[in-house]
Order: C-alpha cells, then structure tokens, then sequence
C-alpha cells in the first residue's frame, strides 16, 4: 500500500537558520501519526513545508506517491491536504458558515456542500447554534472546533493538525482529542503535532520525536510512552 | 445656493470614494498603499476622451470600455512592478508604486502635451430646477452611477465566493492559501476591480468638468488617499463614507471660507485623522489583529 504522506531527507532553512535538518518519516492510510518535540523543534515548521507555505531546500515531499514539494498551496489543499493552523487562526471578520464556506473554496457542488455543513452541524451543534455570529466572537474552544471544522470541509484525505490543543481548557482538550479520534474513526488520516505529548501518544498510532531539526525516536506510541527517555523529556517525569 | 452646493459635493465626493475604493480594497489585501491609483484614475479618464473624441463614441460604451481596458493596465502594472516584490518587505513596493505613478503621468504628457483637453459634447446637458437646487443631469447621472457600482461591488464582496475569498484574503493571507484560494489570483482580481473603479471615477469627473490633462490624477489621488484614510483604510464602507463626506466638507468649505482654501481643506482633514484616530471612521482597530 502507497502511503499517503512519505516525506524524504527534507532540509528547510529560514534564511540562514538551518530549521529542519533531514527529517524522514510517512503516514500510512487511516493512521494517526504524532510529532513531538519541544518548542521550537520544528513541528510547525514540517506541516507548513507539506502544506506549502514554506519551501524546502532538499528533500521530498509525496502525497500517495505524487511530489508535491513544487506545488503552491492552494494547489495542495485540491490534493486533499488540509492544514488546521497553530492558534486556530479563523477569520475574525467572516460569520461560522462563511469560514465553513471558505473552507470548501476548492469545491464547486453546491449540493456536496451542503451535505458536509450537515455532518459539520450533527458533530459541532454549538457551531450551528452560532452560524451567523463572527467567528470572532466565539471563545476559544469554539474557535478551535470552527479551525479543524473549516479544516474538514474541503473533505480532506490527510488532515494536518498544528497544536490543536494549545491554549485551551483541560476539559476541552479532553473533547479535542475525542473529536480528533472521531474523525480518524470515519477514514481521515492525521498528522498531528503536538507540545502535549501524553495526549498526543495515547490518540496516536505512531509517533516521531523531533528534537532541534532532526527526529531522534520513533516507533509506535505505546513504545514511545513507555521510552524512559520520552518520559523524562516530554511527559515530565523526573 | 447651499443645496446646489451640496448636490456639487455629493457628486465631487461619490467620485472620491469610487477611487478610495481602490486605494482600500488593495491596502486591505496587501497593505499597499498603490501611489500609481491616481494615475489609473487619469488613464481611464483618457481612455473616454480617446473613445468619444477620436474614434467618436457614445459615452455609455466608452465608459464600459474604459473601465475594461483600465482593469487590464492594473492588472499589467500589478503583474510587473508589485508582483515580483511580494516578498520583500512594505517600502520596495510603495517606491516601485511611485515609479509606476511617476511613469503613466510621464508616457501620457509626452504623447498628449501638458495642455489641459475638453471631451466633447457627450451629455445633453439639462438642469433641473427642485426649487432652489439645481441639478444637472450630469450630476444625476454620476451620482446614479456611482451608487449603482457601489451597490455591485457591496454584492461581490459580501455574496459572491470571490468576494469571501477577497475577504479571507484580507485578513490573512497564508490561511487562506491553505483554504485552497489562489491568493494571487484574488489580488489581480482585486487591482482589476480597483482599477475599474478608479475608471470610472475618471471619466465621470473628466465629463463633470470638462477636462482632462496628464496630471490630473495627482491630486485626485491623494483626496481618495485622504478620503480612504478618513473612512478606515482597509473598510469598504469607510471607503464610501469617507469619499462623501471629503467631497461634502471640500465643497461646502470653499463655497463658504474661500475657493483657493480647497485642497487646504483635503489635508488638514488628513493630518487630523492620522493625528486623533488613525484608525479612521470605520477601520478596523489596530489590536484587533492579533
């Protein structure tokens, strides 16, 4: 089976800032695969270059099997990548069913639309309840639902998720990473980064540890929450 | 006397927002300020005079062509002298909008002469009496026109997915490149709009005082600048506000104090806003973005 996400020998640099320094790693249909890794790692830095925003300086980039480390973004999300950004990052100045609207920009049935604003509003009934409020005015929970619902409406096969959890309540990080699970339960395969590891490895089939640039361990995610090194490094334990 | 003058203002003034219109939807989109936009506003203005004075053209598709054939040199002007500096920071753009005005106003007073031109007879001219106020049909069309274009441009904005993709765009770009938009396809969309629109706002004042000259679209430039200011750049609906109300305060200012006082007016307007509430009547407050 061709992985959905095979990322090769990928170097990126910020001006003279060698950022990410030969990653290697891939994400295998219906999985959900974790990045961790201290700030500052290079998490973010990854899931922008597969999305497009940041060019890479070497390396491959393949969505099931097809290059797309030449392709611009907008090209990409058409591939069926979709990209929930760190801080949520809705539009402030657009109504909920405006940013749900331009979530499916890449989609032109109208009617195919309105099927996925239904399954939108059956598993995010408050975002319904808010529909013609400003997305700016929803809380920080709201928001973060509204960025991965936004996320799911251009139907997306690999979902990139930067730090769906930052910022937020115990209790809605709880509700998150349930949402999280929902939806890789209904064949959305996830490449999740994450500072909360404990969380990230309990939803996570397997997982990469980055550490300045480069992965240092990987294996599947009970292995690495069991990893004395892991432990002591990111699920603070002494 | 006064309601003849404000009828003066009003069409002044709905000329003045067309072309803040612009200046706004472009500093929204990629916080330009496009220094060459009155110089887009002149060569739409040209545009007519050619269509109506040399190949003798009805004004009514001399005006849509020129609105067309603008769009298109904003869109070229787009292409080849901001494009290229997307990336590199706020100040290589505006200078290279400099050299773009610098440029237009240049090519056209070499090819047609400094000399200020007349367009021809192109409105019967009739007047309506409402009382005291005089009306000229050419006001009524203007402001006719003028509202009408505002009304479609409110439409694209706020109904069509263009418009959301323009509005997405403005508020963040990257987001809305991972949203699947083309954002460099909804700048050139939004130069050409902005464009159309300083057309028309050229042909109507170029009609409206009967002249038209090379560096006609300095000045007017920088009253839509200052109207664009005073509404909230950025705003649509500021754009609009601030073009009425710049062209009610100049006219009414010069008809009352004195007429040389008229451009005095414009910038003193200008410097207030920037000094008391830079944010302007409608603009978004600064924090805002976060």
């Amino acid at each position: 089976m061709v992985a959905v996400l095979s990322v090769e020998d990928l170097h990126v640099y910020y001006g003279a800032i060698h950022a990410i320094k030969g990653v290697s790693f891939h994400v295998e249909p219906g999985e959900i695969v974790t990045l961790i890794g201290a700030n500052g790692a290079g998490k973010s830095t990854i899931l922008k270059t597969i999305s497009g925003i940041i060019r890479p300086k070497k390396g491959k980039i393949r969505l099931k099997g097809d290059e797309i480390h030449n392709t611009p973004p907008h090209g990409i999300v058409s591939m069926g990548v979709s990209h929930v950004p760190e801080g949520r990052r809705v539009f402030p100045n657009l109504t909920v069913l405006e940013n749900l609207q331009v979530g499916a920009y890449t989609r032109r049935e109208k009617r195919e639309i309105e099927e996925s604003l239904e399954d939108i509003w059956k598993r995010f009934p408050r975002l319904r309840e808010r529909m013609n409020q400003m997305a700016g005015t929803l809380s920080g929970g709201e928001q973060q639902m509204l960025a991965i619902a936004r996320a799911l409406m251009s139907k997306p096969q690999l979902l990139l998720m930067d730090e769906p959890s930052m910022g937020l309540s115990p209790m809605l990080v709880d509700e998150v990473f349930d949402t999280i699970k929902e939806i890789n339960a209904s064949g959305t395969t996830i490449l999740l980064v994450e500072q909360n590891a404990q969380m990230a490895l309990e939803v996570a089939n397997r997982g990469y540890v980055l550490e300045t640039g480069e992965i240092v361990l990987q294996g599947n995610a009970q292995e690495l929450a069991d990893n004395p090194e892991v432990r002591k490094a990111y699920l603070g334990e002494s | 006397m006064f309601l003849t003058q404000l009828v003066h203002g009003l069409t002044l003034g709905a000329c003045y927002a067309l072309i803040a219109l612009g200046y706004s939807m472009v500093y929204g989109i990629i916080g330009l300020i496009n220094f060459a936009h009155g110089d887009i506003y002149m060569l739409g203005s040209f545009f007519a005079l050619y269509l109506t004075s040399v190949v003798k053209m009805k004004i009514a598709p001399a005006f849509l062509i020129a609105m067309g054939l603008t769009s298109l040199v904003g869109l070229v002007i787009e292409r080849v002298a901001y494009k290229p500096l997307r990336r590199s920071g706020r100040l290589s753009p505006l200078i290279s909008a400099i050299g773009v005005s610098i440029f237009l106003s240049t090519l056209l007073n070499m090819y047609m002469g400094p000399q200020t031109r007349g367009f021809p007879d192109v409105i019967t001219e009739l007047q309506v009496k409402l009382g005291e106020i005089v009306i000229t049909t050419t006001q009524l069309y203007i402001v006719a026109m003028s509202i009408a274009l505002m009304l479609l441009l409110r439409h694209i904005v706020m109904r069509t997915r263009v418009g959301q993709a323009m509005r997405a765009c403005s508020w963040d770009r990257e987001v809305a490149s991972l949203m699947g938009i083309n954002v460099d396809q909804i700048i050139a969309l939004t130069f050409a709009i902005g464009s159309a629109l300083a057309a028309a706002a050229g042909v109507m004042m170029g009609v409206y005082f009967n002249a038209w000259w090379p560096l006609m679209g300095f000045s007017a430039g920088i009253k839509a600048f200052t109207a664009a200011v005073l509404g909230g750049i950025g705003s649509i609906p500021g754009a609009m506000l601030g073009g009425v109300v710049l062209g009610l305060v100049e006219i009414l200012g010069s008809a009352y104090l004195q007429s040389s006082y008229r451009d005095a007016i414009s910038f003193t307007i200008l410097i207030i806003v920037l000094l008391v509430r830079p944010s302007g009547l409608l603009g978004r407050k600064i924090e805002q973005k976060v």
